[in-house]
């Protein structure tokens, strides 16, 4: 039997998400960690260490007013904040700090901001742009053909992880697009990079959310239900040119940052009740669901396909509706680690009932980067 | 409409563009792996060896994957193609493919390709289309 040791104590999103036009980038990282610091009865003064991505983090302390003894700027695209859960809890179980807040803020829509999140690589520049590979989709959705031909995945089955997840955005109040929508709309709806298209791609957002970490011996002192890390994750990096990608039909840093995650905490597959995997375009749930072994390799698109993933499904994946309806700033990796907390503490508008265990799997740029996390609301296991 | 982008050239890939200038498509080669790499880089990204050479593919490939951008791009009118090619040495790099439409009904996964040469201002940029001309 193990004991938790790391607790999230406090969680939160922005006050308003898609359209913020009145927050700078800046202030929407303010804003998500006022909220989460109000979460757990806390102040920006309590706070020791600090860790964002995509920002500056000590500008990001600065403008909260804390000076920290740790701060982590790792970042490595959407997946860096479940990097920087994995860090945090490194960081607290080493002593270099008691009580991490790691924020998120991006003016994706509004781009009320001085930078975008993530510096170009050079060879990609070089290599890729110059090509007309100028934006994700016309970046991220390359090796997809490559896997239809391969693995059999079909497009019918890539509408189908829209219309899925379009299913439980239904149940979110604050999910941007809740109406219902079928494979005909999905495929029907404007081509963006052929297989793609739009109802395949993510939203555009404004918004941000913050956590808080501590030791679990603290967590009995604040309001919330705890909701512990169990093991220390996993990550990976397998680099931001796609076409270098070791293999077009499995992401090489999904394999390895899923197998440290599941190896860390000691769970199989079958203890899984709760799962978030990224998904900036609609292929990432079906790499996901196959590089974290939860399906054999080829057989996701079949699995979502089928409904084991919508609601009353036997594996719940994105109950938030995803990057695809929920809202996807740039860096959606907070929006995953929030739904996955909420469903650990309860209190999702899609709540899995009983739900004991999340694995919160995602993405960093365009399959360049991974990071893995299981979350639980037990103490011991 | 805008001109196509030119790639902003490094000390460790100018053999790889002057190459280009001159119709041939070069590759960095590892001499202890004997396995050609790329992108350019003065050592092998398998073993570290700063022991390598430069070799001249033979411009023989295939089409790996690719997307059909709707999207403009600069100096790009959509539809157009965006293609990761494998070459016969091993490697894959992104390429657009020439005088074949942006169609998936022209655009089929393995289909023999050959290196051509693009034209942009002062650089030469290596292009692929359907080898033996277009079908």
């Amino acid at each position: 039997m193990s004991r938790a040791k790391i607790a999230i104590v406090g969680a939160a999103e922005t006050t308003r998400m898609g359209k913020v036009p009145e927050l700078s980038q800046t202030g929407l990282h303010a804003d998500g960690a006022l909220n989460a610091l109000t979460d757990c009865g806390l102040t920006p003064s309590d706070i020791d260490g600090i860790a964002t991505a995509g920002h500056d983090v000590a500008e990001i302390a600065q403008y909260l007013g804390i000076t920290p003894s740790w701060a982590d700027g790792t970042s490595v695209g959407g997946c860096s904040f479940i990097t920087l859960v994995r860090h945090a809890a490194a960081a607290i179980e080493t002593g270099l700090c008691t009580t991490v807040l790691i924020t998120h803020g991006e003016s994706g829509r509004s781009n009320n901001r001085s930078h975008r999140p993530i510096f170009p690589a050079m060879q990609q520049q070089e290599f890729e742009n110059t090509y007309g590979a100028a934006f994700p989709p016309t970046k991220f959705t390359l090796p997809v053909m490559r896997k239809m031909k391969d693995d059999g995945l079909t497009e019918e089955q890539l509408a189908m992880v829209a219309v899925v997840q379009r299913e439980w955005a239904a149940m979110h109040p604050r999910a941007t697009a809740r109406e219902p929508i079928t494979v005909d709309d999905v495929l029907g709806s404007r081509m963006i990079a052929f297989p793609f298209r739009k109802l395949m791609c993510c939203l555009v957002s404004d918004g941000g959310g913050a956590l808080v970490l501590t030791s679990a011996e603290r967590a009995a002192d604040f309001p919330t239900k705890p909701v512990y890390p169990r093991g220390m994750g996993g990550e990976s990096a397998e680099g931001p040119m796609i076409s270098q990608m070791e293999s077009f039909t499995s992401s090489k840093a999904f394999r390895i940052s899923g197998r440290l995650a599941f190896e860390s905490a000691g769970i199989t597959h079958a203890d899984v009740d709760h799962l978030m995997i990224y998904d900036a375009f609609a292929h990432l749930p079906v790499y996901g669901l196959e590089d974290l072994g939860f399906v054999a390799p080829g057989e996701a698109g079949a699995f979502i396909a089928d409904g084991h993933t919508r609601p009353g499904g036997t594996l719940p994946l994105n109950t938030n509706g995803g990057g695809l309806s929920y809202m996807h700033s740039g860096m959606y990796g907070m929006y995953a680690l929030q739904e996955s907390v909420r469903q650990m503490r309860g209190v999702s508008p899609a709540q899995i009932d009983g739900a004991k265990l999340s694995v919160v799997h995602g993405v960093g740029g365009m399959f360049s980067a991974a990071s893995t996390v299981v979350l639980t609301n037990e103490r011991q296991f | 409409m805008s001109e196509k982008p030119v790639p902003t050239i490094y000390p460790e890939t100018q053999f790889y563009w002057d190459g280009a200038k001159e119709g041939k498509l070069l590759l960095n080669r590892c001499i202890a792996c004997d396995t050609p790499y790329f992108p350019p880089r003065p050592f092998c990204p398998a073993c570290g060896s700063r022991d390598v050479d430069v070799i001249e593919a033979s411009g023989r490939g295939r089409l790996y994957s690719y997307v059909i951008s709707h999207l403009p791009a600069p100096g790009y009118e959509p539809p157009y193609v965006v293609a990761v090619v494998e070459l016969e040495e091993g490697v894959r790099m992104v390429s657009n493919i020439l005088d074949i439409p942006a169609d998936p009904d022209a655009l089929e996964l393995d289909m023999a390709l050959e290196v051509a040469f693009e034209e942009r201002g002062a650089v030469t940029v290596p292009q692929f289309r359907p080898a033996g001309g277009a079908p």
